[in-house]
């Protein structure tokens, strides 16, 4: 693999993921724009898509919040993984930030100090079942992930109460985290892999189904619920307070149930690329 | 649409109500989390502001790098509550309002009323559109903090919704008043 091809992909990328709004997410605020009958609602979809125009046509990022950017690696059976491919990976990353003017937004946690674009954050998995090396930038802003949640029901627990967590999760969210959103659910696994499936959850077009039937109809109830609350754009009362809820599964213990809440705001921004072994 | 320009005094604010959607026109200051806690510490430790607050407007706005060409890059909103612990002592300064994003406190609600202020919210997420209507920036002061420094920003026409008017009206009211 061409490390220097593999870098300008990945810097290309993460332009893009701040630059261009996603077509899906596009596509369903166009719907919710036909949808909403109040006029503050309306105009704050108009405000929304106006300045996803404005950010592809001048290259300037849809929020500025460019946030910490979360990229997924997937390595298939084909990819020889090594310590330099993914220290180049992270450097196109970087890199990508620097040159196009994206927020330095990352600090210590404690001792705060000078922002810089070092400490984004890495996952890596392999699957056998794939070839090529699959990259995905997630640039995610704070407004909204300050707000996320979890927690460890008990296992005999039924679906109302973990319903009603989500719900209240997207509730106290509110207006300040740049509704309409998008709701990722994780369920399942460890405390940690439940947080990390709800982030992963809003890598998935939103405009498609889930493929997991149960989940689709959990996916319908709960959105139907929480565009009843009435928050709507943002926070401006109205129809559409989330755009789609994704749900993701994984094995837990049978001692409990985790389930983790990761809510996007409006600007749901994620770019994935694809690049085969002999690339 | 009401045009609003600034500086701001007490006198303009009373005028505008909850809701309404206004267009600003003149200078305003970015300052966020960092910038507050040094703003307030200043103000506490008796020292010199870098800044006058007096019927000025703060705005809760961390920009991203400014690309070659542009007067400032992607420049929306931050949320506002997290300013909220420091939001007191900047009103006892004089300062006539603030733009962000999100509700206030219940105490902030009220001192906005006392000291007849505005809480303006900016098309939340929408920072390439509101970098259309900067004209100019400039630092002022805090350069280490690189985007949470303070900025001078001239801006036309910045489209703004009142947000709590100076007689607490408050849109976010209904929201989840267990909340705040």
């Amino acid at each position: 693999m061409s490390f220097a091809k593999l870098k300008k992909e990945v810097e290309s990328a993460v332009a893009k993921a701040s630059f261009n709004l996603r077509v899906d997410v596009a596509e369903l605020l166009k719907v919710s724009l036909r949808s909403e009958k109040k006029k503050e609602a309306k105009q704050a979809l108009k405000w929304i898509l106006e300045n996803a125009s404005i950010a592809e046509a001048e290259r300037m990022p849809i929020c500025q919040d460019t946030g910490l950017a979360v990229v997924f690696i997937e390595a298939g059976g084909d990819i020889k993984v090594s310590a330099s491919l993914i220290e180049a990976i992270k450097a196109a990353v970087t890199d990508g930030y620097r040159k196009n003017y994206l927020r330095p937004s990352v600090v210590d946690p404690l001792l705060r100090g000078e922002s810089s674009y070092q400490g984004m954050i890495y996952h890596l998995s392999f699957s056998l079942k794939q070839k090529g090396l699959k990259i995905s930038i997630f640039p995610k802003g704070f407004g909204s992930e300050n707000k996320s949640r979890l927690r460890m029901f008990n296992p005999t627990v039924s679906f109302k109460p973990i319903e009603d967590f989500i719900v209240e999760s997207v509730r106290a969210a509110g207006p300040e985290s740049c509704p309409p959103f998008v709701v990722g659910v994780g369920i399942g696994g460890t405390s940690d892999t439940a947080l990390l499936l709800a982030k992963k959850a809003l890598l998935e077009r939103i405009d498609k189904p889930n493929p997991d039937k149960s989940l689709n109809s959990l996916e319908k109830r709960l959105l139907k619920r929480i565009n009843a609350l009435g928050i709507g754009p943002m926070g401006l009362g109205g129809k559409c307070t989330s755009l789609a809820v994704k749900i993701k599964k994984a094995p837990t213990h049978i001692a409990g149930l985790p389930v983790g809440v990761n809510i996007s705001c409006h600007a749901l921004r994620s770019a994935k690329i694809w690049i085969e072994a002999k690339g | 649409m009401k045009e609003v320009k600034t500086p701001l005094t007490k006198k303009f604010t009373g005028r505008l109500k909850a809701g309404e959607e206004v267009l600003l026109s003149g200078v305003i200051y970015t300052a966020r989390d960092q910038a507050h806690k040094r703003l307030v510490e200043l103000i506490k430790n008796k020292k010199k502001l870098p800044l006058k607050l007096k019927n000025q407007v703060i705005y809760y706005c961390g920009p991203t790098a400014t690309p070659k060409g542009k007067a400032i890059g992607s420049c929306g909103p931050t949320t506002s509550s997290r300013m909220d612990e420091f939001t007191a002592v900047l009103l006892g300064s004089g300062l006539s309002a603030m733009i962000g994003k999100g509700r206030r406190s219940r105490k902030i609600r009220e001192l906005i009323k006392k000291h007849k202020t505005i809480y303006f919210i900016a098309p939340a997420g929408c920072g390439a559109l509101l970098a259309k209507k900067v004209m100019s920036k400039r630092l002022v002061c805090f350069k280490e903090l690189g985007p949470e420094a303070i900025y001078r920003l001239e801006v036309e026409n910045f489209p703004l919704i009142v947000g709590i008017d100076a007689k607490g009206r408050d849109i976010y009211k209904y929201l989840a008043p267990g909340v705040i």
